[in-house]
């Protein structure tokens, strides 16, 4: 490694997964490649949103990045370790921490502090620390003024920022989340990936999210599109949504109002050929369009 | 047709716990209607859902299916629940035959039904979610997540109901899926003329597909309106946790610009033809 080098938080190299199908009597029907020769390598601090249609590897691939996957070929390290070493297993863990799509699945504690202490309490951490990270945790995902409550009465957002604190108090450099908002209201997507960006900004965690909402993955820095185990695209935002018919194929979709500035270039109404990502976006190249400027405009859908 | 009468549901009522889940409802659901059912979580869309087809006794109230009352104790509920079909959130997690073609085939079978008419319906249903006879005898474990949802669906529609009801259908699904299975559900209703109603946390997958919408919020219909009138509401929508298609949104930014576009447009297609009306470019086609 070059002096002064940042050591990459994320980098698999040439990482293969493969698994064995089986018939009822145990012979083995076939093998599936899940992950197909795949190199990425994420930077301490960075936002990366995984996109791709069920069954292309996301999943696979976030669970090598705290080790409950292991390669079947190939390597995966998590802040320079590699994660086939028996010996960083507790440490990659703790570095990388993961939070799933179901919250109920997720939550064991009665009230919401004990769950939240739950990981460092493991770590055998003394107490005073605990309560101090348990403090820190809740407040830096918004539930503070919930922490003596029943998990049960929380909503489904709250729930997953539970979830969230609970992987915080573990103290990570990394969270990856897997699909965190599939089961939530529009409110509740609202405050989870709110809290998961002001993780990223404030905290600066590395957050991977694995998403099939679009309107999500427009905040990250980096977007990789998976496809058949392969990464099939990596690029900003702006970039991959611009590829919109390429992203149809993948069974993809960008977002709706990306894909009406699409309509609207293709009819000469929007001249710049910058992909638009946002209302304000769209507002600020309609504008040789638009009659008159008012002040205010309209409220965004973004979070 | 389903009546919903002054429907009181309190889940351990008589008990400190006692919760009520949803208070004095009254609703009409007529047959043919494609109906979105939305509401933040806890609202009381699921125990609303799980009383139209009798799987919970009401507090107080009543439920009536084409006229009866599906608590009096002549009324035949098994066969309600045929005619009523819920398709819950997942369905997929309660495959569990060891073919996709057995699994459709088990609901028809115990309606007593003989071998022809239990296969031509798990055929039917199947081919209506588009499952393709290669996938017949594989198991449904080893379908995609799309796949494994269709077979789940198609197995409540291998019942022939009259209303069929889904919880939630595209969660966790990708785009592809997502617009396959409403897009599926879409035409199977306007084939048929069956009565849906769609429970979904996707305004936009709700505007693109439903005619009424019914909005629920701490236990009560909050408001039961066309989804343009729905819509226009986005503020109040917001105030409940929920919220409007991306298009309202634009829609409205536009008009406060001095755009003089549709504030009712609720899908890619409409607000794209509403600006370029708005604009004096309608024959400008792409």
């Amino acid at each position: 490694m070059a002096m002064g080098c940042v050591v990459d938080i994320i980098k698999t190299k040439d990482l293969v997964y493969e698994y064995i199908r089986r018939d009822e009597e145990g012979n083995v029907e076939g093998i599936t490649r899940a992950v197909d020769e795949v190199d990425v390598a994420v930077r301490p601090g960075e936002f990366i949103a995984i996109v791709g249609h069920n069954g292309s590897g996301k999943s696979t691939l976030a669970k090598h990045i705290n080790a409950i996957c292991y390669p079947t070929e190939g390597s995966v390290f998590v802040d320079g370790k590699d994660t086939a070493d028996e010996k960083h297993l507790w440490e990659i863990r703790r570095m990388a921490g993961m939070v799933f799509q179901n919250p109920d699945n997720q939550i064991i504690g009665q009230v919401v502090e004990e769950d939240v202490g739950f990981g460092p309490e493991n770590m055998g951490i003394p107490t005073a620390q605990i309560w101090e990270r348990v403090d820190e945790s809740l407040s830096a995902v918004g539930m503070t003024a919930h922490r003596k409550k029943s998990p049960n009465r929380l909503s489904g957002g709250q729930k997953q920022r539970v979830s969230i604190a609970g992987v915080l108090a573990m103290r990570p450099k990394c969270i990856i989340l897997d699909e965190p908002t599939a089961m939530l209201d529009p409110s509740g997507r609202k405050e989870v990936i709110r809290a998961v960006r002001a993780l990223n900004d404030v905290e600066k965690i590395t957050i991977v999210l694995i998403t099939h909402y679009m309107d999500e993955a427009i905040f990250a820095d980096r977007i990789f599109v998976m496809d058949k185990g392969r990464i099939a695209m990596t690029g900003t935002p702006r970039q991959i949504f611009h590829r919109v018919e390429e992203l149809k194929q993948l069974r993809l979709d960008v977002p709706y109002v990306t894909l009406l500035a699409h309509k609207l270039r293709k009819s000469g109404v929007i001249k710049s050929d910058t992909t638009v990502l946002s209302i304000e976006e769209l507002l600020d190249s309609l504008d040789i369009a638009l009659p008159v400027k008012h002040e205010s405009v309209g409220k965004s859908v973004n979070c | 047709m389903l009546i919903v009468d002054h429907l009181t549901h309190i889940y351990e009522k008589n008990t400190a716990m006692a919760q009520t889940a949803i208070h004095d409802i009254n609703l009409v659901i007529p047959e043919g209607q494609f109906i979105g059912l939305i509401g933040h979580t806890g609202s009381g869309k699921s125990t609303l859902i799980q009383h139209l087809n009798g799987l919970l006794k009401p507090t107080s109230g009543s439920v009536f299916f084409h006229g009866a009352d599906i608590h009096d104790d002549d009324f035949d509920r098994k066969q309600l629940r045929s005619k009523v079909g819920l398709v819950f959130q997942y369905p997929e997690h309660q495959l569990f035959e060891v073919d996709v073609w057995s699994d459709v085939c088990f609901g028809p079978r115990n309606l007593g039904l003989d071998k022809l008419n239990v296969e031509l319906r798990a055929y039917h249903a199947l081919k209506q979610v588009g499952i393709s006879d290669e996938h017949f005898y594989q198991s449904p474990f080893d379908l995609s997540g799309g796949e494994k949802r269709r077979v789940a669906i198609a197995g409540v529609l291998a019942m022939a109901p009259e209303v069929l009801i889904l919880d939630e259908p595209t969660a966790g699904l990708d785009p592809g899926g997502r617009d396959e299975i409403l897009g599926q559900i879409a035409a199977l209703q306007a084939e048929t003329g069956i009565t849906v109603v769609l429970v979904s946390h996707s305004m936009d997958d709700i505007a693109k597909h439903v005619e009424r919408i019914i909005v629920m919020r701490g236990g009560k219909i909050a408001d039961d309106d066309v989804p343009t009138a729905i819509f226009m509401k986005f503020a109040e929508l917001e105030e409940m946790g929920l919220g409007a298609p991306q298009m309202t949104y634009i829609m409205d930014a536009l008009r406060l610009r001095g755009l003089a576009v549709d504030p009712a447009a609720l899908t890619v297609t409409a607000a794209y033809n509403s600006i370029m009306k708005a604009l004096g470019m309608e024959n400008h086609h792409a």
